[in-house]
């Protein structure tokens, strides 16, 4: 199967690419309007998009208050935070798998999600007793941190981080938390116990605009980072000498891309919940279409991730109305099989 | 440019992997580092650019200490053909020689006209341009080695340094890819395995033996049947070859004579 010259083994190059980000955020846009219109009550997205333009524009609701809270108050920041949790996980996700040069990364590897889960959970059942003030997502947040510091603690070696060291102490600090979060369960109550449930299988129910706030400015804020790093990221995920050969300081990226993905993993967490599979399959899903070159694969992962987790929080609460599921359990069903076409489409590269 | 190490002395946990090993890679030479197994003398390359910082020491590549000068000033400087490069990604040929141009890019910076020229040219020089969408890890082991080393040619940087190039290739593919970085003409240091490509192909050499520069010179000085013993464990005579009329370094067990097939 000779191939001709000029032709790039990647599905998705040159002008088609650019395409591809254009369709991206074209795709976000109405999928975002759309999962605001859907619910219980359906708004037309005519009427989503003047209310959310009335507010944007002149910070007054439209000339139909109920519409309006439905909209503005309920839909708009739950829609939004699926999108900004779809976005900071795939990314963190595209920084672990560079940074670890392993394809099962993940943005849990390291134990952001057992703590978090800890805290939540302890917070949860023992309802503000022992973390008053905190919150559910201040008490995930510092227990994701508190996992963090520990597997970062563990896993240097004279201020250098090791690859596979931090992977070990991530499983095991993983494990450690799981323990513990199971303990609590089993003292909580049946009612404590199915939030418990649905927080660990993570969820956007419920998102307020003040849950937004720290997780979109950490994902703003990285995102703006990363995207100045590709050539960098590229360099890394060929290898520690072939980057360093390249002119990379291979020691501080690793240092800040770990530092990024924490941010961004303990930041969603602490509001969302383990949402799992999005920061494991996107970014995979992604280097299959565009290739693994980073200064491709962040700002179409970014895109990919929030359009994916919008429409799956959409199915989440549409599947079984009026009820709701976790969107953790959703984000595995859908996004696993599209997943597996990729792998089969797969262009031939003479493996 | 000429690349000088001083006293470097590599560490790990209070074992002493390099001990004070001097180094001198004269411009437009080829400088082979030898040594056996775990001597170290993948260490003592991996000091001479940023991969491994030495505990003491200094490593000049022209006048400038490289862990004063910064990352990308080494990356402008030195050239790398490592042993690291991970296969489990789809890079394509024309992506991984792309990457040659990282120590030129501003953050920003998009990938002009000039850039791809640079690389399109490197890959001409080591006859690997019909690859160019090819995906690397799909490549032959020569061929992969070829186009590190036009990856290595597009980073523009007078001095090349190469960790065992040649390890896992056929015969054909070694000697194609000693004959490429000999004819580049760049300050060349080569960590290689084979004592008579050491021989042939390196101005200078610099045996390594239990982490310490045991000799360096010529080829002929560095290779004396004693000194060759003594670290390989090897009978050696240097010899005319038949084909070129080269010297021609060749070796024999010390402990066991082959027998001819009993017939």
């Amino acid at each position: 199967m000779p191939r001709t010259a000029g032709s790039s083994p990647h599905l998705v190059a040159g002008p088609r690419y650019a395409l591809l980000l254009a369709g991206l955020v074209v795709a976000l846009v109405f999928s975002v309007a759309f999962a605001i219109g859907v619910g219980t009550v359906d708004v037309p997205v005519g009427r989503v998009l003047e209310i959310v333009l009335a507010h944007v524009t002149s910070g007054t609701g439209g000339p139909d208050p109920l519409a309006d809270q439905i909209v503005w108050d309920f839909r708009t920041p739950r829609v939004l935070l699926a999108a900004v949790a779809g976005a900071g996980l795939s990314l963190a996700g595209v920084c672990l798998q560079t940074l670890v040069r392993n394809p099962l990364a993940d943005p849990y590897l390291f134990g952001v999600s057992a703590g978090a889960s800890l805290g939540a959970v302890v917070a949860l059942t023992t309802g503000g007793v022992v973390l008053t003030g905190l919150g559910v997502a201040g008490a995930a947040f510092a227990g994701s941190l508190i996992s963090l510091a520990v597997v970062f603690v563990m896993a240097q070696r004279g201020g250098r981080l090791l690859g596979s060291s931090l992977v070990l102490a991530g499983v095991a600090v993983a494990a450690l938390g799981n323990a513990a979060t199971g303990y609590v369960q089993l003292q909580a109550g049946p009612t404590e116990l199915r939030r418990v449930m649905f927080w660990l299988l993570g969820s956007v129910s419920g998102a307020k605009w003040a849950d937004l706030g720290v997780p979109a400015a950490a994902v703003a804020l990285t995102a703006a980072w990363l995207l100045t790093q590709g050539r960098s990221m590229n360099a890394l995920s060929v290898g520690d000498d072939t980057a360093a050969g390249l002119g990379v300081n291979v020691h501080a990226l690793r240092v800040q891309l770990l530092v990024a993905s924490s941010l961004l993993t303990a930041t969603v967490v602490s509001v969302a919940g383990g949402i799992g599979f999005v920061g494991l399959i996107v970014p995979h899903a992604v280097r299959l279409v565009v290739g693994p070159d980073h200064r491709k694969l962040l700002p179409v992962s970014l895109l990919a991730g929030a359009v994916f987790l919008v429409l799956v929080d959409l199915v989440t609460r549409t599947v079984d109305r009026p009820n709701e599921m976790p969107i953790g359990i959703f984000t595995a069903a859908l996004g696993a099989p599209f997943f597996l076409v990729l792998l089969r489409n797969r262009k031939k590269v003479w493996r | 440019m000429k690349v000088v190490a001083e006293g470097v002395e590599v560490r790990i946990d209070d074992t002493i992997i390099i001990d004070r090993a001097d180094l001198v890679a004269e411009p437009g030479c080829v400088t082979g580092v030898i040594g056996p197994n775990g001597s170290g003398k993948s260490t003592l390359l991996r000091c001479l650019y940023r991969a491994l910082k030495p505990s003491a020491g200094t490593v000049y590549i022209g006048q400038e200490d490289i862990w004063r000068a910064g990352a990308r000033q080494a990356g402008l400087r030195t050239a790398v053909v490592a042993q690291d490069h991970d296969l489990d990604n789809d890079y394509s040929v024309r992506e991984v020689v792309a990457m040659g141009r990282l120590p030129h890019k501003r953050l920003l910076d998009r990938e002009t006209r000039a850039d791809r020229v640079i690389a399109d040219e490197a890959l001409a020089r080591v006859r690997m341009r019909w690859a160019a969408d090819r995906v690397f890890a799909t490549l032959s082991g020569g061929e992969r080695q070829r186009v590190l080393v036009a990856r290595a040619l597009t980073q523009q940087a007078p001095v090349l340094l190469l960790d065992e190039p040649t390890n896992h290739l056929d015969i054909g593919a070694q000697l194609e890819l000693l004959d490429l970085v000999r004819d580049l003409g760049l300050t060349t240091v080569a960590a290689l395995h084979d004592l008579d490509h050491a021989t042939t192909y390196c101005d200078r050499l610099v045996l390594v033996h239990g982490g310490r520069v045991v000799v360096s010179g010529p080829p002929a000085d560095v290779l004396v049947p004693d000194r060759v013993a003594e670290v390989f464990g090897v009978r050696s005579a240097v010899v005319p070859h038949p084909l070129t009329g080269r010297p021609h370094f060749v070796t024999a067990s010390r402990t066991r004579v082959p027998r001819p097939s009993a017939g």
